[in-house]
């Protein structure tokens, strides 16, 4: 049936249909990706946040929820400058994590 | 009762320990290297979460315990295992031969100043929940300033939970002490706007929760999820912290008066220097290492050396107490089977 109009597809994020595969190729080559814990002390020392949104956090949160497209989009904007891995407190090395995600990720986005 | 009892530490663990071991018709030896008993908690004010003033917790302490043989400002120099037993010699030049040793070395503060990012002791209104507490109680501190607070901000996890100050541990005290300092800084300062920055707030005691409830919704602290990432000063001398708002997933800034930071419990250097002169290994967390760390918290692998309170990790008073009780009740069993 027509109604003329359209719902717009929902947003919430339905973890049965996330494909962790590439996730799970991340995760063996970056073990340490698991342990973050959000606390977003990379997002707020980021020089790319504030004018572009980068935020390592979100990220690590977008690839495990399926929204690869908005992760890849945001990791544009880094310039590797390193200053999120001088002070993350769980010791993961983001630099390192995010040219691995480049990596694996790279057919969808680039 | 011959066998001597040496207890290493004068806190609240080895004052416990002593008075329960007095009543059991001993007489421990305490050896406490500072120049006052009640360790940590004689420097707080009022303890979560019934604000039962600190100092008569250690009064009623240092009284029950009274009748131990007690020395203050000394220290263990070394340590010889002799066949069975073990012969402590002491910084005043007396030794002591002692099948029994119990370890109440508590823990240290950690450190504020190694984080430097948040400017303890390079800006002045930066303190720690350490010098909150001394503030509380003698009013003393130019840092804090009396007049004009308009907003007072709490750093979670400082030097706690935290690779790159090497202490991936979480100090378990310290969101419930930022709960408790918040609320009593906003009931001097009604006017002032107070928030506490956190990643996970761990309220796992007694009536914990509840105090967080009121915090939030009798006295209006706000929590903001987010690490401080940073801490600057402003023209006026006032701080300006930097952190990620986790939850709406922004920067946020904020300009405050007095910037508190929770340092953590860490494993005290006078705690594992003696315990090396034994031979007693360290957990992975750097504290002292139990036997077992469920069923066995206050046996050290050793025979004859027990462990009580922050010694082994960090602890509120209520679990320091039970298990200084534990730790007497062990070292009579002991007693009795060597006899
Ligand atoms: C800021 C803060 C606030 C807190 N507030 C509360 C609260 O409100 N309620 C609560 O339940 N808990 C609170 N706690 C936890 C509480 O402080 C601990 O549970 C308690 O101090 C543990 O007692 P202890 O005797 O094991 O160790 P300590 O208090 O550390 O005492 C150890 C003693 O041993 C001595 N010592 C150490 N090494 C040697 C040595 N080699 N030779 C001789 N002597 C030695 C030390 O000088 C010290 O006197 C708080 C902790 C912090 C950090
Ligand atoms: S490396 Fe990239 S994500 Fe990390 S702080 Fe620099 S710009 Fe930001
Ligand atoms: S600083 Fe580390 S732990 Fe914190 S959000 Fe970023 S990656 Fe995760
Ligand atoms: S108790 Fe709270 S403030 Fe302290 S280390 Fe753990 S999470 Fe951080």
């Amino acid at each position: 049936m027509d109604f003329g109009f359209k719902i717009s597809p929902s947003s919430a994020v339905n973890l049965d249909n996330v494909n962790v595969e590439k996730f799970e190729q991340l995760h063996s080559v970056e073990p340490d990706v698991y342990k973050c814990m959000a606390c977003g002390s990379c997002s707020s020392t980021c020089p790319a946040n504030r004018f572009s949104g980068m935020s390592m956090r979100k990220v690590i949160l977008a690839l495990q929820r399926g929204k690869e497209k908005e992760a890849i989009s945001m990791m544009r904007n880094c310039m590797l400058c390193g200053k999120c891995s001088m002070v993350c407190p769980r010791g993961i090395n983001t630099r390192h994590l995010i040219l691995s995600i480049s990596r694996i990720y790279k057919e969808d986005g680039k | 009762m011959k066998e001597n009892i040496v207890i290493i530490g004068g806190g609240i663990a080895g004052l416990e320990s002593a008075a329960r071991l007095i009543d059991l018709g001993y007489k421990p030896i305490i050896i406490e290297k500072s120049d006052h008993l009640g360790g940590h908690v004689a420097d707080w004010n009022c303890l979560f979460p019934d604000m039962t003033p600190a100092r008569e917790v250690v009064n009623r302490l240092i009284v029950s315990s009274a009748d131990a043989n007690i020395f203050l400002n000394t220290e263990i120099s070394f340590v010889n295992k002799l066949k069975d037993s073990y012969n402590i010699m002491l910084s005043n030049g007396i030794s002591i031969i002692t099948k029994i040793i119990l370890f109440t070395t508590g823990f240290s503060v950690f450190d504020a100043s190694k984080k430097e990012e948040y400017g303890y002791g390079i800006y002045d209104q930066v303190i720690t929940n350490r010098d909150l507490e001394h503030w509380f109680n003698t009013g003393d501190d130019k840092r804090v300033n009396n007049c004009g607070m308009n907003a007072v901000g709490f750093v979670h996890c400082v030097g706690s939970r935290d690779e790159k100050a090497r202490n991936p541990q979480c100090s378990k005290v310290c969101c419930i002490t930022a709960v408790k300092q918040a609320i009593e800084l906003k009931q001097k300062f009604p006017e002032a706007m107070v928030y506490c920055f956190y990643m996970d707030l761990r309220m796992f005691g007694k009536k914990y929760e509840d105090f967080y409830i009121g915090a939030q919704r009798d006295y209006g602290i706000r929590f903001i999820r987010g690490r401080v990432s940073e801490v600057s000063e402003n023209i006026d001398g006032r701080v300006i912290v930097k952190a990620e708002d986790t939850l709406s997933g922004k920067p946020v800034k904020v300009t405050l008066d007095l910037l508190v930071l929770m340092a953590g419990m860490v494993c005290n250097s006078d705690s594992t220097k003696v315990a090396g002169m034994v031979g007693l290994p360290l957990d992975s967390d750097g504290f002292l290492k139990s036997k077992d760390n469920v069923a066995d918290i206050i046996d050290s692998p050793r025979e004859g050396i027990f462990y009580a309170g922050a010694c082994t990790g960090p602890k509120t008073v209520p679990e320091t107490l039970a298990e200084a009780r534990a730790a007497a009740l062990k070292i009579h069993l002991f007693i009795k089977s060597l006899q």
